[in-house]
C-alpha cells in the first residue's frame, strides 16, 4: 500500500509536469498503464475542447468521441422488449424451473397437459412483463421529457436552440434561472457580478439550500474568443468530487492553467437559482453525468426469509426428485413381472414399443417429475411477492408514522425486507439527528477559560451574562479583546450563507419559509422583522454558532464577492476578505478560514473538535479550556474549540502557494490538500470553546428501552466525542446507573504508559474475562432473562482504537483481537462507538453482520455520513431529518422520527415476520399434502403417472381454491394485537433468530403435511374397497376417488388456516368461506357441462354424484375432522397465545416478581 | 427528472414492486380508516381447554352413534361373492379359462352352483368383480374419445389420437375406439334358482338402471341423432378388435343399444383401484314376494369370454343388497366409532387437565 502511494505521487508529479506537452502525456499514459496495470484508483483524464475550437498546440485537432447527452434510464426498446424481458425473467431460477417443466410437458408424453403448468407460468410472466413494461414506458416518458428539452447552445457566436439530447461534450450551453442543467457543466460565465451562481441540488441529494458555485477564475468575458481545453478525470459517481484543469490559450502566450474543483462543476439535475443566466461548457454528458452514474442501481438486499425459502425449496426439490426416482424404479420392477407391462387390454402404440428402454426410463422419470411438480408451486412466489408489496402499504398508511412537523409519513423504498424488521438483533444508530434532534441551540461558550452563559439578552447591558464559571473566577470576564476575537472567529469561521428575505423577490420568500422555520428564528431574538435572517448551512452547528455570536452582538451579514461582512457590537460593519476556506472533513474534524482584515492582518480562524484542535495549539492554553470542554461534554453538549493564528506575509504566501498547488493537482488532490491543511493549521492559539445543545429526540429513551427489552442490542455509532456521546447514552437510558462501563479508548490505552498494542491486548483480555467468561452462561441467542440481577456492561470504543483492533499489524493478532472484541461487544447490553468516520461505521456493521450466527443488523441514521452503514446493514432506515435526504434516498425504509422505530420493529416487523413465515410454511405444507396422495396413487395404478386429480383441479388448487385465504391471512393476521406488541417488547424475542422458519417448525409442518396426505389418500382408499357407494348400487370410478380426496384436501387445508387465524376480520371470513364456496360452485359448474374444448369429460357430474352419496359425505367429514384433531389438541396444549391470555400471563409474571 | 421520481430498481423478472410511491405520498396524511390502520374489527377466538372441551364431547357423542349405526347397517347388508376365474383344477370354469382363444366361435360356458344360506330381501344387486385389472393405468384411462361417445359424427370417423392403437382397424375407424372400449367385459352371467323340488328357475336380471343417469342420457349418445337405425349410423366404422359383435348389436332394445348400452357405459367409467367391482344387473324385488332371493341352491351360468389369467387376474360375481350408505363396507362404521371414542377420551383428559390447571388460570383472570 505504501509503495503504491509513492508511485501514485510520482505519477501525479509527472502528469503535472507534462501538462504543457501533449505528446508527453501520451507517453505518460503509456507509462502508467504499463507500470501500474489495472490499479483501480487510476483514472484516466479526458480532454475537452471548449466550443470545439482546436487549441493552438502543435498536434492536429481530433474531436474526441464521447457519448451524447441522451439519458437512457429505460431498459427496453419496443424491439427488444420481448426477448430481453423474457430473458431477464427466465434468469430467475424459479421461473426457469417452471419453464423447464412446461417444456417437458410439451415434448414428452406426460400425464398432465402443458396447460396445467403453462397457464400459471404464463400468467406470472405476463403480469411481470406488463408491470415492467409499464414502468419502462414511464421511464421512456421521463427520459424523453429530459432528452427533448430545448436548450440554448452557443455555436460560432450564435445562439441555437437544440434538443437537450444533442448536446455534445465541449458545447457551450447557456442556462437561465430556474432551469435545470442539461448535463454536467463547467461554469464559465455568470450574469452575476461576483462570478458566482447559486444552485440547488434538491433533486440530487435533497439538500434544498442554495449552493454557491464559482466561475473559472480569470476566464475571458467573451466566450467566442475563449480558446481553452479542459482536462478532467473520467466520469465518476461521487457528487462532491471533481478534479480538473483548464488550459487557456491566449495569442502566442504560454497557456494559463486554472484548477477546477467541484465548486466549478454544475451537475445535471441541479437547478439554477438567483442567477439570471450562466454559460458553461459540457464536460460530462448523458449517461456519463454524475447524476446518471448515481442512479445505477444499488445492490439488492435479500431477506433471511428468502434464504429460508430457498433452503426449503431445496428440500422439496429433493423430495420431488426422490419421489420421481422411487416411482420410476418401482415402475420397472413392477413391469418386469409378466403380463403387467402390457396386458392384452392395454397395448402400447407402435411408437412406444419402438422407444429405447433407457430413453423410456428417462421420459418416465420426467413424467413423474411433471406429475409431482406442483409440490413446488409457482404461485408461492406470486403470493410472497404480493404479500410483500401489499403488506408494505400498511407502513406507509400508518398514521402513527405521520409527523405533523414535516407533514410526511413513513416511506418504503423496498418491500423485500418487511419481515426482516421482525428479526433485528442489532440496531446501529447514529447519534446526531437520530437520537438527538439535530436542532442546535447555542448554550454557552468559554472564552479564555471564563464561562459565558447566555441567559437573557436584556438582563445586562452588553448582552453578556456571566454565570457559574469556576468558583474562583466567578463573575469574572475575559478581556474584551479576547471576547471580540472569539466572537469574530465565530462569525467568520464557517460556510454559512445568509438569506436576505427582504431583498429577494416575493417568490423567493415562499420557497424559503420552510427553511427558515427550522432554524430557530424565534421570539428569543425579538429583532425587527426586516433584520430577521435565515442562515443556510450544511451543518446546523454552524448556524447555531453564528446565531450564538449574533446574540452576543456580532452579526454576520453575508459574503459578497469574497468579502465577509460583520456587524459588530458597536453597529459598525467590519469587512474581511475571505482568502481561503479549509473545508471541514470528518477526518480532520475541523475547518478553517483565512481572512484578511481591512487593516491588512491575515488571520486564520479554526474551529473543530477538541481532539483535533488541542494538539495544534500552544499547550499552556489548553488546560484552562479543557475543563470546560469536558464538563460541557458530560452534560451532553456538542463542543467545539476555536483557535486562531496570525499569519505573517511570508507564512501566508507559503500557505497560499501550497493551497493553490494542491488544488491544481489532478491526482490525489484530496491527500495533498489534507497535507497542506495540516501544515497550515499548526501553532494556533486557543481562544475558547463553544457548547451547543442537541436535544434528545422525542421518546428517544422510551424507544431505546423498548428495543433493549426486545432483546435488540443497540450500538451507538457517532462521530461525536466520547463524553458527549456517553451522556447522550445515559440520557437515552442505554447506559443505566448500574451499568459497568468498559472503556477501550485512546485515553485508557495511554493510561498504562506502555505501548498501545500491549495495553490494548491487556485491556481486551481483561474485559473479555469480565464480560464473557465471568458472566453466567447466557442461553442461546438473545434471551437475556430480564428478571435476573446480572451485571450489565456497557462498552465504549473510539475510532482510533477500533482501527487498531481491526487493522492490527500482524494478521493473527488482528483476527484474535477482532474475536475478543466481538465477544465483549456481544455480551454488553449497549455499545458506544464514538469518533467514528463514516466508513468505520460501515466496517463495524459489517463485522457484526459477518460474525457468528449472522445476526440481522439494522442501521438508522439521518445524514450523509450514515449512508455507508445504512447500505451495509441488512435493513437500512433513514430518518427524514435535517441533514439532507441522502440517508432517506439510500435507505430501505424512511421514518420521520426515531420514536417510530419502536412501532416499526415491535409491531410491523413482528407481524410481517409472523405473517410471511406462516405463509411460507403453509404453502409448502399445503402442496405437500396436495401431491402426496397423487404420489401414493402411483402404487395403485401400476406406476403409470395417472394423475389422481383432474387437470382443472391441479391447475386451480394453488391459483383459486387455496390462495386467497392465505394471502388475506398474510396481510391481516395479528396473532397478538398491536397494542400488546407495543406494550410488551419481550414478545419480540419469541420470533428472534428466525424462530418460525427454522428446521424445527419446518419439520413440524412437513410431518403435518405427510400426515394429512396419508390420511386423505388411505381414508378414501378404504372407502373405495367397495366402490358401490350410492344407495342405488351404482359404483364410483377413479375420478370420483380423486374428487373426494381433493374435496377433503381443500376443506382441510382451508380450515387448518382458519384454525391458525387469530384475527378474524370480515375479509378473512369472506375469503375463507368464499373460497370454499367457490370450490363447491366451481366443481358443480365444471362437472355440469359437456365442455366442447375438452377431449375428455372426466368430471361430468362426478361432483354432483359424489354429493348424492351419504358415504362420501361421511368420509369427507370424518377425514377433515381427523386431520384437524391433532391441530386442535396442539393449540390447546400449547401456551395460550391469544392477546387476552397474553396479558394474563404478563400480569402473572409481574405478580410473581413482586 | 429522469428516473428519480420512481424506483428504477433492477429487478430481473422479479415481481417485486418497489414500495408504494417514492415520494408521491409527500405531505399527505395517511387516511385514518380501520383497514389502513390495521384496526378492522376482528373476532379473536382463543382455543383453550375450556372452549374445546365441549366440542370434543359433542363430537364423541355424535360420532359414536353414527359409527354404530354405520357398522350395524353395514353388517346387515348381505353380500355373497363367488370367484369363477377357474384357476383351480376343481373349478367348473377351469376348462374355459385354459382353452381361451379370441377367435373361437363356440362360446365356452360353465355353471357354478352355490348356496345362499340366508334369504335376500329387497333389491339385490349383481356385480362382477375383477382383480389385478389396471383400469386406472394412464395409458388405459386416456384411451377413449368422449366426443365419439357423445355421438359426434366427425369423431366417429376420425377417432382421437388418444385411442391409439385402438383407433383404426383395417383402415376403418373403430367405434367405440380406445383400449377401454376394446376390453369391455363380455362374460355373460345368468342366475338360476334351484327349487327344492328340482326345477331350475331363471331369475330375471334387469339390465337397466346400472349406469349413472347423466351418463346414459347426456354424456353418451348414439351418432346420427334420433335415427333409430343404428346400423346406418355406425356405417363406415368397424367393431373393436376384441369384440365379437359390433356396438349396435349390444342389445336388442333400442334404448339400450349402441353407445348408450348401460353395460358399456358402466365399463367406460374407469375404476379407481386395480381390484374393483362393477354393477352388472339388478334383481328387483317382486311385488308379491317377500324375499327377492330365498335361501337355497343357485347356479351361476357363465359364458366365459373374458380372459384374465394372462395377467393373473381374478373374476368374481357378487350378489349384494344395498343400504342408504351403499354396499357393504365396515370401514366407515369402525372409523367413526374409533374417532368418536378418541374424541370422547380426549374430552375426558382435557376435563381433567382443565380441572387441575384451569383453576389457576381462572384465579389469575380474576386478579386481573
Amino acid at each position: 500500500m505504501h509503495r503504491h502511494d509513492d508511485i501514485s505521487w510520482i505519477d501525479a508529479k509527472i502528469s503535472y509536469n507534462t501538462c504543457e506537452g501533449r505528446g508527453l502525456l501520451c507517453l505518460h499514459h503509456l507509462f502508467k498503464n504499463h507500470f501500474l496495470g489495472g490499479d483501480e484508483r487510476r483514472v484516466d483524464s479526458r480532454t475537452i475542447y471548449v466550443g470545439h475550437r482546436p487549441c493552438p498546440a502543435s498536434e492536429p485537432f481530433i474531436p474526441p468521441k464521447f457519448c451524447d447527452n441522451r439519458i437512457v434510464s429505460s431498459k427496453y426498446t419496443v424491439w427488444n422488449f420481448l426477448p430481453k424481458n423474457l430473458f431477464e425473467q427466465f434468469r430467475r431460477i424459479a421461473n426457469f424451473y417452471f419453464l423447464i417443466i412446461f417444456l417437458v410437458q410439451v415434448i414428452v408424453d406426460t400425464p398432465t397437459s402443458p396447460v396445467t403448468s403453462g397457464l400459471p407460468l404464463f400468467f406470472v410472466i405476463t403480469v411481470t412483463a406488463i408491470k415492467q413494461g409499464y414502468e419502462d414506458w414511464l421511464r421512456h416518458k421521463a427520459d424523453n421529457e429530459v432528452n427533448k428539452y430545448p436548450v440554448t447552445v452557443l455555436e460560432d457566436g450564435r445562439r441555437i436552440r437544440k434538443e437537450s439530447e444533442k448536446i455534445k461534450v465541449g458545447d457551450v450551453v447557456q442556462v437561465e434561472e430556474d432551469e435545470t442543467f442539461p448535463c454536467d457543466l463547467i461554469l464559465l460565465q455568470s450574469s452575476r457580478d461576483d462570478d458566482t451562481c447559486f444552485v440547488t441540488t434538491a433533486s440530487l441529494d435533497g439538500e434544498s439550500n442554495h449552493k454557491t458555485h464559482y466561475t473559472v477564475p480569470d476566464t475571458e468575458k467573451d466566450l467566442e474568443s475563449l480558446n481553452a481545453t479542459i482536462e478532467c478525470e473520467q466520469p465518476q459517481p461521487d457528487l462532491y468530487k471533481f478534479v480538473g484543469r483548464m488550459h487557456i490559450y491566449k495569442n502566442n502566450q504560454e497557456p494559463a492553467v486554472r484548477s477546477l474543483g467541484p465548486e466549478n462543476l454544475l451537475l445535471k439535475g441541479a437547478t439554477l437559482k438567483n442567477t439570471q443566466k450562466i454559460c458553461g461548457v459540457a464536460v460530462y454528458t448523458g449517461m456519463e453525468t454524475k447524476m446518471a452514474l448515481n442512479y445505477q442501481g444499488k445492490s439488492q438486499k435479500r431477506s433471511v426469509v428468502e434464504k429460508s425459502i430457498n433452503a426449503f425449496l431445496l428440500v422439496y426439490l429433493c423430495i420431488l426428485v426422490s419421489k420421481a426416482l422411487v416411482c420410476t424404479t418401482l415402475k420397472y420392477v413392477w413391469q418386469s413381472k409378466p403380463g403387467q407391462d402390457e396386458p392384452w387390454y392395454n397395448e402400447k402404440t407402435q411408437r412406444e414399443k419402438d422407444t429405447n428402454l433407457y430413453l423410456k426410463m428417462f421420459t418416465d422419470f420426467l413424467s413423474f417429475m411433471v406429475l409431482f411438480n406442483f409440490i413446488i408451486p409457482v404461485s408461492m412466489y406470486v403470493t410472497v411477492e404480493m404479500q410483500k408489496f401489499l403488506g408494505s402499504f400498511f407502513i406507509t398508511w400508518d398514521k402513527d408514522f405521520f409527523d405533523p412537523e414535516i407533514k410526511e409519513g413513513a416511506l418504503v423504498n423496498t418491500s423485500d425486507l418487511n419481515e426482516e424488521l421482525g428479526q433485528v438483533e442489532y440496531v446501529f444508530t447514529d447519534k446526531t439527528g437520530t437520537l438527538t434532534q439535530n436542532n442546535m441551540e447555542f448554550i454557552e461558550c468559554c472564552i479564555d477559560g471564563f464561562q459565558y452563559k447566555y441567559r437573557d439578552a436584556s438582563s445586562e447591558l452588553d448582552g453578556f451574562c456571566v454565570t457559574d464559571g469556576p468558583v474562583s473566577k466567578l463573575q469574572q470576564k475575559a478581556g474584551r479583546e479576547k471576547e471580540e476575537l472569539f466572537l469574530r472567529a465565530l462569525c467568520l469561521c464557517h460556510t454559512v450563507q445568509v438569506k436576505e428575505s427582504t431583498e429577494q423577490g416575493q417568490d423567493q420568500v415562499d420557497g424559503l419559509t420552510d427553511q427558515l422555520d427550522g432554524l430557530g428564528v424565534d421570539g428569543e431574538l425579538s429583532q425587527p422583522q426586516e433584520q430577521q435572517r435565515g442562515f443556510i448551512a450544511s451543518s446546523p452547528d454552524e448556524i447555531a454558532l453564528v446565531k450564538g455570536a449574533m446574540r452576543y452582538g456580532f452579526t454576520f451579514l453575508g459574503l459578497e464577492s469574497k468579502t465577509m461582512k460583520i456587524l459588530n457590537r458597536n453597529n459598525d460593519v467590519e469587512k474581511y476578505e475571505l482568502l481561503h476556506v479549509l473545508n471541514f472533513d470528518p477526518v480532520r474534524r475541523r475547518m478553517s478560514v483565512i481572512v484578511r482584515s481591512t487593516s491588512g492582518d491575515t488571520l486564520l480562524f479554526c474551529k473543530g473538535a477538541d481532539s483535533s484542535i488541542f494538539p495544534r495549539v500552544r499547550q499552556e492554553e489548553v488546560e484552562r479550556i479543557r475543563m470546560h470542554v469536558e464538563r460541557n461534554a458530560t452534560e451532553g453538549y456538542r463542543t467545539l474549540c476555536v483557535a486562531y493564528k496570525h499569519l505573517s506575509a511570508v507564512e501566508y504566501a507559503q500557505a497560499d502557494a501550497g493551497l493553490r498547488e494542491a488544488r491544481l493537482a489532478l491526482q490525489d488532490r484530496e491527500e495533498k490538500l489534507m497535507a497542506v491543511y495540516n501544515q497550515v493549521e499548526t501553532g494556533m492559539s486557543l481562544i475558547g470553546a463553544t457548547a451547543v445543545e442537541d436535544r434528545l429526540q422525542e421518546e428517544a429513551a422510551e424507544t431505546m428501552e423498548a428495543l433493549q427489552g426486545a432483546g435488540i442490542k443497540v450500538w451507538v455509532l457517532t462521530g461525536d466525542k466520547m463524553e458527549t456521546a456517553k451522556s447522550t447514552c445515559y440520557a437515552c437510558r442505554l447506559f443505566q446507573r448500574n451499568t459497568e462501563l468498559l472503556e477501550l479508548t485512546v485515553r485508557t490505552l495511554e493510561d498504562g504508559g506502555r505501548r498501545r498494542e500491549e495495553r490494548l491486548h491487556e485491556l481486551l483480555l481483561e474485559y473479555h474475562k469480565k464480560a464473557v467468561q465471568d458472566a453466567p452462561p447466557v442461553k442461546a441467542g438473545v434471551t437475556r432473562s430480564w428478571s435476573s440481577a446480572n451485571q450489565d456492561y456497557g462498552f465504549i470504543v473510539d475510532g482510533a482504537t477500533l482501527s487498531m483492533v481491526l487493522n492490527s499489524s500482524s494478521d493473527s493478532n488482528s483476527s484474535r483481537y477482532k474475536n475478543l472484541f466481538l465477544q465483549i461487544c456481544q455480551n454488553c447490553t449497549a455499545v458506544l462507538c464514538c469518533r467514528m468516520a463514516p466508513l468505520q461505521k460501515a466496517q463495524i456493521v459489517k463485522m457484526v453482520k459477518n460474525s457468528k450466527g449472522n445476526p440481522i443488523t439494522l442501521s438508522i441514521g439521518d445524514g450523509a455520513n450514515d449512508v455507508s452503514m445504512i447500505l451495509e446493514a441488512h435493513v437500512g432506515i433513514g430518518i427524514k431529518g435535517k441533514e439532507g435526504r441522502q440517508a432517506v434516498r439510500n435507505s430501505d425504509y424512511a421514518i420521520p422520527k426515531l420514536k417510530h422505530l419502536k412501532k416499526l420493529l415491535l409491531a410491523h416487523g413482528h407481524l410481517y415476520y409472523v405473517r410471511i413465515a406462516h405463509l411460507v410454511q403453509y404453502f409448502f405444507y399445503k402442496n405437500l399434502c396436495f401431491i402426496l396422495p397423487q404420489f401414493l396413487y402411483q402404487f395403485f395404478c401400476g406406476y403409470s403417472q395417472q394423475p389422481l386429480y383432474d387437470a382443472a383441479y391441479l391447475t386451480m388448487y394453488n391459483i383459486c381454491f387455496t390462495s386467497m385465504p392465505i394471502l388475506a391471512y398474510s396481510l391481516l393476521e395479528q396473532h397478538i394485537c398491536i397494542e400488546v406488541l407495543l406494550d410488551n417488547a419481550t414478545l419480540y424475542r419469541e420470533i428472534a433468530k428466525n424462530a418460525m422458519l427454522r428446521w424445527g417448525p419446518f419439520l413440524y409442518w412437513t410431518i403435518l403435511g405427510v400426515f394429512h396426505g396419508l390420511l386423505f389418500f388411505f381414508g378414501v382408499r378404504y372407502l373405495f374397497s367397495n366402490p358401490a357407494l350410492q344407495d342405488n348400487g351404482q359404483v364410483f370410478g377413479n375420478w370420483s376417488y380423486g374428487t373426494i380426496v381433493f374435496t377433503v384436501l381443500v376443506f382441510t387445508v382451508t380450515l387448518k388456516l382458519a384454525l391458525d387465524t387469530r384475527h378474524w376480520t370480515w375479509i378473512n371470513h369472506f375469503v375463507i368461506w368464499g373460497s370454499l364456496a367457490f370450490y363447491v360452485f366451481f366443481s358443480f359448474f365444471w362437472g355440469g357441462i359437456i365442455w366442447p374444448f375438452l377431449r375428455q369429460q372426466r368430471l361430468y357430474f362426478v361432483f354432483a354424484n359424489m354429493l348424492s352419496s351419504v358415504s362420501a359425505w361421511l368420509v369427507i367429514i370424518l377425514l377433515i375432522l381427523l386431520s384437524l384433531l391433532p391441530e386442535i389438541l396442539l393449540v390447546v396444549f400449547r401456551k395460550p397465545r391469544g392477546p387476552h391470555s397474553r396479558q394474563v400471563q404478563f400480569v402473572m409474571i409481574k405478580f410473581v416478581l413482586i | 427528472m429522469m428516473a428519480s421520481t420512481y424506483n428504477a430498481k433492477d429487478e430481473d423478472g422479479h415481481i417485486t414492486v418497489a414500495g408504494p410511491g417514492g415520494g408521491t405520498l409527500r405531505s399527505r396524511k395517511p387516511e385514518n380508516t380501520a383497514f389502513k390502520q390495521q384496526r378492522l374489527p376482528a373476532w379473536q377466538p382463543i382455543l383453550t381447554a375450556g372452549t374445546v372441551l365441549p366440542a370434543f364431547f359433542v363430537i364423541g357423542l355424535i360420532f359414536i352413534p353414527i359409527g354404530i349405526g354405520l357398522y350395524v347397517t353395514s353388517n346387515n347388508i348381505k353380500e355373497f361373492e363367488i370367484d369363477y376365474t377357474g384357476v383351480d383344477m376343481s373349478s367348473p370354469c377351469f376348462n374355459c379359462s385354459q382353452n381361451f382363444s379370441w377367435n373361437s366361435t363356440r362360446p365356452c360356458t360353465c355353471s357354478i352352483p352355490f348356496y345362499l344360506d340366508q334369504p335376500y330381501e329387497s333389491n339385490v344387486f349383481m356385480y362382477y368383480g375383477l382383480s389385478n385389472f389396471y383400469q386406472n393405468h394412464r395409458r388405459y384411462v386416456k384411451s377413449r374419445d368422449d366426443s365419439q361417445l357423445n355421438g359426434d359424427s366427425e369423431a366417429l370417423t376420425k377417432p382421437s389420437k388418444e385411442c391409439e392403437p385402438y383407433a383404426f382397424h383395417d383402415n376403418k375407424p373403430i367405434a367405440p375406439c380406445g383400449a377401454i372400449a376394446n376390453s369391455m367385459f363380455n362374460d355373460s352371467l345368468e342366475l338360476f334358482y334351484n327349487d327344492p323340488n328340482g326345477t331350475k328357475v331363471q331369475i330375471h336380471l334387469m339390465k337397466t338402471g346400472i349406469a349413472w343417469w347423466t351418463d346414459k342420457h347426456v354424456k353418451f349418445r348414439n351418432p346420427g341423432g334420433n335415427n333409430p337405425n343404428l346400423t346406418v349410423a355406425f356405417q363406415g366404422t368397424t367393431k373393436p378388435v376384441n369384440w365379437r359383435k359390433p356396438v349396435y348389436e349390444l342389445d336388442s332394445d333400442q334404448e339400450n343399444d349402441g353407445f348408450i348400452n348401460e353395460d358399456f357405459i358402466v365399463w367406460m367409467r374407469t375404476a379407481a383401484l386395480p381390484t374393483f367391482r362393477k354393477l352388472y344387473r339388478i334383481i328387483q324385488k317382486k311385488k308379491d314376494m317377500v324375499l327377492t332371493l330365498p335361501r337355497g341352491n343357485y347356479t351361476l351360468e357363465v359364458v366365459y369370454n373374458y380372459p384374465v389369467r394372462s395377467f393373473e387376474g381374478r373374476k368374481r360375481m357378487i350378489l349384494s343388497t344395498i343400504s342408504w350408505m351403499g354396499g357393504k363396507n365396515p370401514f366407515l362404521g369402525i372409523a367413526y366409532i374409533t374417532v368418536g371414542s378418541v374424541c370422547f377420551f380426549l374430552g375426558v383428559v382435557l376435563l381433567i387437565i382443565h380441572h387441575k390447571y384451569g383453576n389457576r388460570n381462572n384465579s389469575a383472570d380474576i386478579s386481573n
